[in-house]
């Protein structure tokens, strides 16, 4: 029975890593599904959110002010620091390149990747930074079971929890809101949406500002994990192969393809990467994802075209 | 109107019982002509009636669920687009399907692709056999470029072009497969006079000439009724009618379809 | 006023195909050839500044000849084929990796070590079917899907050459030197040598490109680039045309990657090639020109003195600023300027030039 229980352990560790997954992958679809961008610059936005809430926060405790007050004012401080990044690059990137190709406007995130990098780290610090704001040890469950039992990580499960509330937050916006369904017809075709009347960049400036506090909830999660840092931003590459696994449109997708890349990455680490070499976990959930889109080319969530002519 | 060919030349293409739907929506349904080696037929009727699905099946794009397909003599059920072109049937599109990034000699160039043989590395080399071939290409492509009057926007990315101009040079790709049929999908829409005249008389001249068979979809009944030999007319997915343009003008159902009846 | 070609009549077809049409641009190439071929190597034997120093031809000018090879491969691929691949740097790995393999000796395969040459091209052939085989996919993924798909190529590699110690001969390091550098009998080691043995790959792969690129595979993949769909009802190929690209696209980038590591590095380890270099390159081509064989030569330029001139900036304008603003301020101009690039003109510095080029026709009369 060793081997079960150590089994499940992973699998539900597995399960758990991957809902934060699905925490930063959820800010590409809102920003994909809402303006028909592929944001490459959310782990740097990831950043500069952990960065922001974390300096603050230490700035506000050292100024006296309780633990708890000092939260909820640096929270609300970098949720200003993103909704002035939205604002930017709305302003200055996106808005003049309306209309471009696909190719040009993820060029461009690209490029407000550097500047946020930059930004982030020259204003709040280069260094790592712990941050404390969820409970890091862990229950053991299942003892009469398995020898042992089976760790699972509190952070984990706020992690979990954090994710469901943004999944139903972005549902209900999507569904039943005016600006959500605005969105949905800029992410259609941004020329035909402005001949309706639907003003583009105050739309584009939400949907930033809303993946920007997406950000900010995966950078406390990832923050109290492993410390504010810059490889904070790889986080991105990570979370890649879950958006193209879910497919890039849908909020679904997110949480499914975050919840399989999790627990084969680490099924994978342990029963392959005993028989081929260690740190298979780089490329696992790639090739996973590739072999996905050979069955499915729109994901397991995502649209599929009808192609006609 | 053309004058009627002396005796029935064989079939080049036939379809039988072509039926055609996606999901629940029936575009197509039991529809059987076939088109005569070197004559111009038109397929007409209202919109939505199927016809350019109907073309579509001819060169293999979408895949009947129903019916056969004879051309030259060999019947199948479906095939590959390429196959098609390979066959010998090319076709110009609805909304026009040009290369964009591409200039007009390119696009029309496109066309000889499958009649170019020379290896990658002749290409590489860009001399000897691959600079002879590739010259005795551009011949031939000037040529049409030449008889589609369409020299002086030879160089010039076909994106920057005006409709009726893209419709030419979509004109001159398919013209340079050389192909044993054309498939025409509305080539005069969105044209002012002048342009229908002139494109009538490519249309013409490239069956005369050369004697390739076309079938082509076009809403404007005049043009319709003074070039084609023979005409078929759908609605809602079916064939109502099918003959000579004097018998399909007459035909009763063809006006009530037109004009519209109450049922 | 110099720049005016009335009077040039072309009388046949191979003339007004060929890739230089007007008889002052072809002057000015040979100038060029000339100068970069004989004049360089003069220059510096007789130490006349700015080439009696060695900096410039080693720090600026190779690299600058070897990036520009990798962006003409990523540029036909993406340029010319229109699938976005953000692996590029895998493949450089890919030949690098090969060569050094087959220029150390394979004993498993009875391979004794082969001479630079046929071990630079082979890398580029290596490259070249890993290019085929991570292509496949482009069968049935399209756009940004593929683009995200092609990185499963950079992460597996990065990975392979890292931990399969085989690739790196048990090196314990980890870190692989080439051998000497040697072509038919010649020894290449000077940096005159070297800068004059990778313009010559440059200059033989870019013709060679440029040939492809205009013949009938070319149009065929700009076929596909434009509209894949009316490509393939016209009876081109998917599978011949797309996979055809990647081999051509891999190989150039192997060999790129193979003169990085033996020519310019020398010594060098995976992290040489990882996803930073891949976005690099795709920089290079974007903002140098898709589609274009000059875009990635303008395009390699800016991106790789770009950092160089920023770098240096505060020191000669006498600012003192920490090394690590430095850094910072150089990501936020870098971002920036790749911002305002792709605003001001989304085709590319080759749209610029050619802008400028018609201009000229008409200067100084502005009708």
């Amino acid at each position: 029975m060793a081997g079960f229980g150590s089994f499940l352990e992973v699998l539900i560790s597995g399960l758990l890593a991957g809902v934060l997954y699905s925490l930063v992958a959820l800010g590409y679809v809102l920003i994909y599904k809402a303006s028909g961008v592929f944001n490459y610059s959310q782990g740097a936005m990831v950043l500069l959110a952990g960065l922001a809430l974390v300096r603050a926060l230490g700035f506000f405790e050292s100024q006296g002010i309780p633990y708890a007050a000092a939260l909820v004012l640096a929270l609300l401080f970098a949720a200003a620091v993103m909704a002035l990044t939205a604002w930017i690059i709305e302003r200055f990137i996106l808005g003049p390149l309306v209309n471009q190709n696909e190719l040009t406007l993820f060029m461009s995130t690209i490029g407000a990747a550097f500047i946020l990098e930059g930004v982030a780290q020259m204003a709040f610090g280069s260094e790592v930074y712990p941050l404390r704001m969820f409970p890091k040890d862990a229950w053991i469950l299942g003892e009469a079971y398995f020898p042992g039992g089976i760790l699972i990580n509190k952070l984990d499960i706020w992690g979990g929890v954090i994710a469901a509330v943004l999944v139903a937050a972005i549902a209900l916006f999507f569904q039943r809101t005016k600006t959500g369904r605005a969105l949905r017809a800029v992410a259609d075709d941004h020329l035909a949406a402005q001949s309706v009347g639907i003003p583009i960049s105050w739309i584009w400036f939400v949907v930033w500002f809303a993946a920007g506090l997406v950000a900010l909830a995966a950078a406390s999660v990832w923050g109290t994990k492993l410390g504010v840092q810059f490889s904070i931003t790889f986080l991105a590459l990570k979370a890649l192969p879950v958006l193209i696994i879910g497919g890039f449109t849908s909020v679904p997708g997110a949480i499914a393809g975050g919840l399989i890349v999790g627990a084969g990455e680490k099924l994978a680490e342990i029963y392959l990467g005993a028989l081929i070499g260690g740190g298979i976990e780089y490329w696992f959930a790639y090739v996973l994802a590739l072999s996905v889109l050979m069955v499915r080319p729109q994901g397991l969530f995502g649209e599929r075209l009808i192609e006609r002519i | 109107m053309s004058e009627p060919k002396s005796a029935p030349a064989e079939a080049l293409l036939s379809l039988e019982n072509i039926s055609l739907s996606f999901g629940g929506l029936k575009a197509v349904s039991d529809v059987s002509f076939d088109i005569r080696k070197g004559e111009i037929r038109a397929i007409i009727g209202p919109n939505g009636a199927g016809k350019t699905s109907m073309l579509n099946c001819i060169n293999g794009f979408y895949h009947p669920q129903q019916g056969r397909i004879t051309f030259k003599g060999r019947t199948r059920k479906s095939m590959r687009p390429h196959e098609a072109a390979r066959g010998g049937i090319a076709r110009t599109f609805q909304n026009v399907a040009l290369f964009k990034g591409m200039t007009t000699l390119d696009n029309i160039m496109t066309g000889r692709a499958l009649r170019m043989k020379r290896g990658v590395l002749w290409q590489l080399l860009r001399a000897g056999p691959a600079l002879r071939e590739e010259i005795e290409h551009r011949r031939f492509c000037e040529e049409i470029i030449d008889f589609l009057e369409i020299e002086h926007i030879r160089k010039t990315p076909v994106g920057k072009l005006p409709y009726g101009l893209q419709k030419r040079v979509e004109l001159g790709r398919a013209l340079a497969m050389e192909p044993d049929l054309l498939l025409l999908d509305e080539p005069m829409a969105g044209m002012n006079l002048e342009e229908k005249q002139d494109m009538s008389r490519f249309i013409l001249d490239v069956n005369r000439r050369d004697g390739t068979t076309i079938a082509l979809i076009e809403h404007d009944m005049g043009v319709v009724m003074d070039i084609s030999d023979r005409v078929v007319v759908l609605e809602y997915g079916r064939k109502i009618a099918d003959g000579v343009p004097a018998d399909v003008q007459g035909n009763q159902k063809v006006i009530d379809a037109y004009l519209g009846v109450p049922r | 006023m110099f720049y005016r070609e009335a009077g040039q009549f072309k009388t046949s077809y191979a003339a007004d195909m060929a890739i230089f049409p007007i008889r002052q641009d072809r002057i000015a190439m040979l100038l060029l050839l000339a100068f970069a071929f004989a004049g360089v190597p003069l220059l510096a034997a007789f130490h006349v500044p700015p080439f009696n120093s060695e900096y410039l031809l080693r720090a600026i000018i190779l690299p600058f000849l070897i990036l520009s090879l990798a962006a003409i491969g990523v540029n036909v691929l993406i340029g010319y084929c229109g699938q976005v691949s953000l692996g590029s740097g895998a493949f450089m790995a890919i030949g690098a990796y090969s060569a050094y393999k087959f220029n150390t000796g394979i004993p498993g395969l009875w391979l004794p070590p082969l001479p630079t040459l046929a071990s630079i091209l082979l890398g580029g052939l290596m490259a070249s079917i890993a290019g085929i085989v991570f292509g496949i996919p482009s069968l049935r993924i399209k756009g940004l899907y593929l683009s995200v798909a092609t990185l499963a190529a950079q992460f597996f590699f990065d990975w392979l050459f890292l931990r399969v110690k085989w690739f790196t001969n048990y090196a314990p390091s980890g870190s692989v030197s080439a051998p000497e550098l040697s072509f038919f009998g010649l020894t290449v080691a000077s940096p005159v040598e070297k800068y004059l043995l990778a313009l010559t790959f440059v200059c033989v792969f870019a013709l060679g490109a440029k040939n492809l690129a205009r013949g009938n595979l070319g149009r065929q993949w700009m076929a596909i680039r434009d509209m894949d769909i009316a490509a393939e009802l016209i009876g081109i190929r998917p599978l011949a045309a797309k996979l055809s690209a990647f081999a051509v696209s891999s190989f150039i980038i192997g060999v790129a990657g193979a003169l990085w590591a033996f020519v310019y590095l020398g010594s060098w380890e995976p992290l040489a090639f990882n996803i930073d270099r891949s976005l690099q390159l795709l920089f290079m081509v974007i903002i140098g020109g898709l589609g274009t064989i000059l875009g990635s030569f303008l395009g390699a330029a800016f991106i790789l003195l770009l950092p160089i001139a920023l770098s240096q900036l505060p020191a000669a304008v006498g600012l003192k600023i920490s090394t690590a603003t430095i850094t910072h301020l150089e990501f936020i101009i870098f971002g920036s300027l790749i911002c305002f690039l792709l605003i001001k003109e989304p085709l590319g510095f080759a749209r610029l030039w050619q802008i400028g080029k018609e201009k000229l026709r008409l200067w100084p009369f502005p009708y």
